[in-house]
């Protein structure tokens, strides 16, 4: 009889499935967003949620939505789990999202297809599938504002120069410390075919994602090889583990340095001796912004949010109100491009193609100078575009550098090849559909 | 009242020894059957996708560790490499073959599965228990490492990841980004309705007393010519292609994609929750386990918010998550407190007590 209780459970899902499906006011747009304030990934999730939500929140409160329309924002908790992000997308789904932002590399994979079935744009920024930057091959997939092959060539561009040169980098070590899993492995066949243009050599320490916080035999055998360098790919646990291990291992941290992940509470864990360390970012830390001030008067003051004021303005929460940037951009230029007011999903993709956050447009968000440029295109989803680098001086971020632009010249070729090949493996992709609109 | 034995006589061995052996739960059973079938048509695609196809695929996940665990009493934490290596051999099989249908490679890759299992299944002969269960760990990571570490088994794809290409059936995609979740819903149901009334016949029969021997006692089990190697090897093979089958379903008509990290060890223990919890021994509580594990926090998200506004307490998704946790744990601690046999044993209980109600004398 194993199939009666099926029967029952079918017919309480089916109506719970009715009642879990309010009706949406006509003159709001849904943008729901992934959260992860669960789970092993919450440490840094919780600020990015926090960053996320307030900046739409702030919109709301300030001016009414955006261009008029109000958003209705619902956050669905994944807990930095498959299977729940996918039940997530699923909930969502019929609520006529216009954008979802998976905050994942695995639910990600799975939702690059759904999406142009589905036609619902993904969000997915600086993280997901690295080939996905092809707007011509995955229209309704956006990853910007850089590659992970565009940060890592961003930082062996700054050792090159702090060294007087990239050539100089011959017969120098570099140390790769990164996740094994997919995201952590894909700089690696980049930094390999640098290694052998430019002669140096490279010293790989992956970290299997279940020994993210115990690293003692990377870093033993970190101390045996003596690499010059050290690069981190890490997320997560792994990072605060990483920067203390360095610290206990005697690592000088001015060598040590990290693609755009680890948080302030990652670099504190190292204690005093983290000093030194830096990573790649490319959006400002701290609340020295109109727009983030406007967060905290209309948003964090009258208690809407659930961010404690001393996180307001830390990387993380910054990097959360980038992402809210992007989607209230793309909403934004979607109104325009359209006209319409309430505009869905596919509107929302055409708004992205037609992100253009240049200074100008910053200082009317006011958040001028909180980052670089942005200009996306019908072919381009990503943006490549440069990075700086920060140092932790003990209690804060610095930055320390201009912006560095990635070495278009190498990254290009493995991007093509992965586009190429992603279509490929997958027979029947579909070819672009969705017609270009001409720059405004 | 409806549900009574009375005037049901059975006049040969074959109608005794029957594993329906009353009228109403065969017609129940078809109605079931039918309901299922119907709710592809008339269930939403949350319903469908989020929720039926998922608690299908973990229900077969649950058999295959059923059968291991629950009959022959071999425990296993290897289950999530177990699926892993279904769901790795089915996308091997189809894109090498990709002529061939589908659904031929996703049975086909148990038997990888089987394979792998029956290999990391020799251990059993010598060690029990808790020791076992390390063994079986071992297995668990190692193929997880396997995952990883050999870019073969997804075909030198950049993003390591196993995706879904279009596949049809009679000219209809069941599987990809374009096949609907009803018709994913029907392939996974039928062949979720094959496999459990295959296992169903297995551990009714010869097969399945020979593991239920070796479960209760294995010294006697071999002194009455039960020989162990062949049948804990083929507990062991049949539970790993049942946990095939289903990681191939899993990442397939479910997830549509997916990276080795859906195979970790979580996964296993996720599956024997599901088996304790639903009943050792029993192919319905394999289903009223998944239910229970996979459900259960599905229907709690949907109902908590709706039970607290009235309240005008509006909690975050977080909060909620942290309920579900709670109440979800709290809930299986009763069950094993109430009933340590199971749900299984729950259900059979009740069916005792409603066979003589209202007259219980």
């Amino acid at each position: 009889m194993s199939f009666r209780k099926l029967g029952l459970g079918l017919a309480a899902a089916t109506m719970l499935a009715g009642m879990a499906l309010p009706a949406l006011a006509q003159d709001s747009v849904y943008v729901p967003l992934f959260t992860y304030r669960t789970g092993p990934f919450a440490g840094s999730g919780t600020h990015i949620a926090d960053g996320m939500h307030d900046y739409l929140r702030m919109l709301n409160e300030r001016d009414g939505g955006i261009g008029g329309v109000k958003l209705v924002l619902e956050e669905c908790e994944t807990g930095y789990d498959t299977k729940k992000g996918v039940e997530c997308y699923e909930s969502v789904k019929g609520k006529n999202p216009v954008v979802v932002n998976p905050w994942s590399t695995g639910i990600t994979l799975p939702l690059i297809p759904r999406a142009s079935v589905d036609k619902i744009p993904i969000l997915s920024m600086a993280y997901g599938l690295s080939a996905s930057a092809r707007g011509d091959i995955f229209p309704w997939v956006f990853n910007p504002p850089a590659t992970y092959w565009d940060g890592l060539s961003m930082i062996v561009k700054y050792i090159g120069e702090k060294e007087g040169g990239l050539d100089k980098l011959k017969g120098k070590k570099i140390g790769f410390l990164h996740l094994d899993a997919a995201f952590g492995k894909e700089p690696v066949p980049l930094l390999q075919e640098m290694a052998k243009d430019i002669g140096f050599e490279v010293a790989l320490y992956p970290v299997a994602a279940q020994d993210m916080q115990n690293q003692g035999s990377q870093w033993l055998s970190a101390r045996r090889d003596r690499p010059d360098y050290m690069i981190m790919w890490g997320w997560g646990s792994m990072n605060g583990a990483a920067v203390k291990e360095a610290v206990r291992s005697g690592y000088p941290m001015d060598k040590f340095y990290s693609v755009w992940w680890p948080g302030e509470d990652d670099a504190r864990a190292g204690g005093a001796g983290a000093k030194g360390f830096k990573m790649l970012n490319w959006h400002a830390v701290g609340t020295n912004f109109p727009a983030i001030q406007d967060i905290q008067k209309h948003v964090i003051d009258k208690g809407l949010s659930k961010a404690q004021k001393d996180k307001v303005g830390e990387l993380l929460y910054n990097r959360g109100i980038y992402n809210s940037l992007l989607i209230a951009e793309g909403i934004a230029q979607a109104q325009k491009v359209t006209g319409k007011k309430v505009v869905t999903g596919e509107d929302v993709r055409r708004g992205l193609e037609n992100i253009k956050l240049d200074p100008a447009r910053l200082k009317d968000l006011g958040l001028e100078g909180f980052t670089d440029q942005l200009v996306l295109s019908c072919s381009d989803h990503n943006g490549h575009r440069a990075a700086f680098m920060q140092e932790w001086d003990g209690t804060k971020w610095v930055k320390i550098s201009n912006p560095i632009e990635p070495m278009t010249d190498r990254v290009r070729g493995q991007l093509e090849a992965a586009a190429k090949d992603y279509a490929e493996k997958n027979a029947g992709w579909p070819k672009r559909a969705e017609a270009c609109d001409k720059a405004s | 009242m409806l549900y009574r034995e009375a005037g049901q006589f059975k006049t040969n061995y074959i109608a005794d020894s029957a594993i329906f052996p009353l009228r109403q739960d065969r017609i129940g059973l078809g109605l079931i059957i039918v309901a299922a079938y119907a709710l592809a048509f008339i269930g939403n695609s949350f319903l469908l996708q989020a929720v039926m196809i998922p608690f299908l695929v973990f229900s077969l996940a649950s058999i295959g560790l059923n059968i291991l665990t629950g009959y022959t009493g071999l425990l296993s934490l290897g289950t999530g490499a177990f699926m892993g290596v279904g769901a790795y051999a089915c996308y091997k099989l189809m894109t090498a073959f990709p002529e061939v249908n589908v659904i031929v490679w996703i049975l086909l890759s148990g038997f990888f599965s089987a394979a792998i299992g029956a290999l990391f299944g020799l251990p059993s002969l010598r060690i029990k228990g808790f020791y076992l269960a390390v063994a079986t760990l071992a297995a668990q990571f190692f193929l997880q490492w396997c995952f990883i570490r050999i870019p073969w088994l997804v075909n030198y794809n950049v993003s390591g990841a196993l995706d879904a290409p279009l596949r049809t059936l009679f000219g209809t995609p069941i599987m990809g980004p374009n096949a609907t979740p009803q018709t994913r819903y029907l392939v996974v149901l039928t062949i979720v309705i094959l496999l459990t009334w295959l296992a169903s016949n297995l551990v009714h029969g010869r097969i399945g007393r020979m593991w239920i021997a070796i479960r209760d006692m294995d010294l006697a089990a071999e002194l009455m010519g039960i020989r162990p190697l062949q049948t804990k090897l083929l507990a062991f093979a049949v539970s790993s292609y049942y946990c095939g089958v289903a990681g191939a379903l899993l990442v397939f008509l479910w997830y549509g994609g997916a990276e080795y990290d859906v195979f970790n060890i979580n996964q296993s223990f996720f599956i024997l929750f599901m088996v304790i919890i639903g009943g050792l021994g029993s192919l319905i509580g394999s289903f009223f386990g998944a239910a229970l594990i996979f459900i259960l926090p599905i229907v709690l998200g949907i109902v908590l918010p709706a039970m607290l506004s009235p309240f005008g307490l509006s909690v975050g998704a977080d909060v909620i998550e942290h309920l579900r946790f709670m109440i979800v744990g709290a809930l299986i601690i009763f069950f094993l407190i109430v009933e340590p046999h199971g749900l299984a044993r729950l259900w059979q209980i009740g069916k005792q007590k409603l066979l003589v109600w209202p007259f219980p004398y």
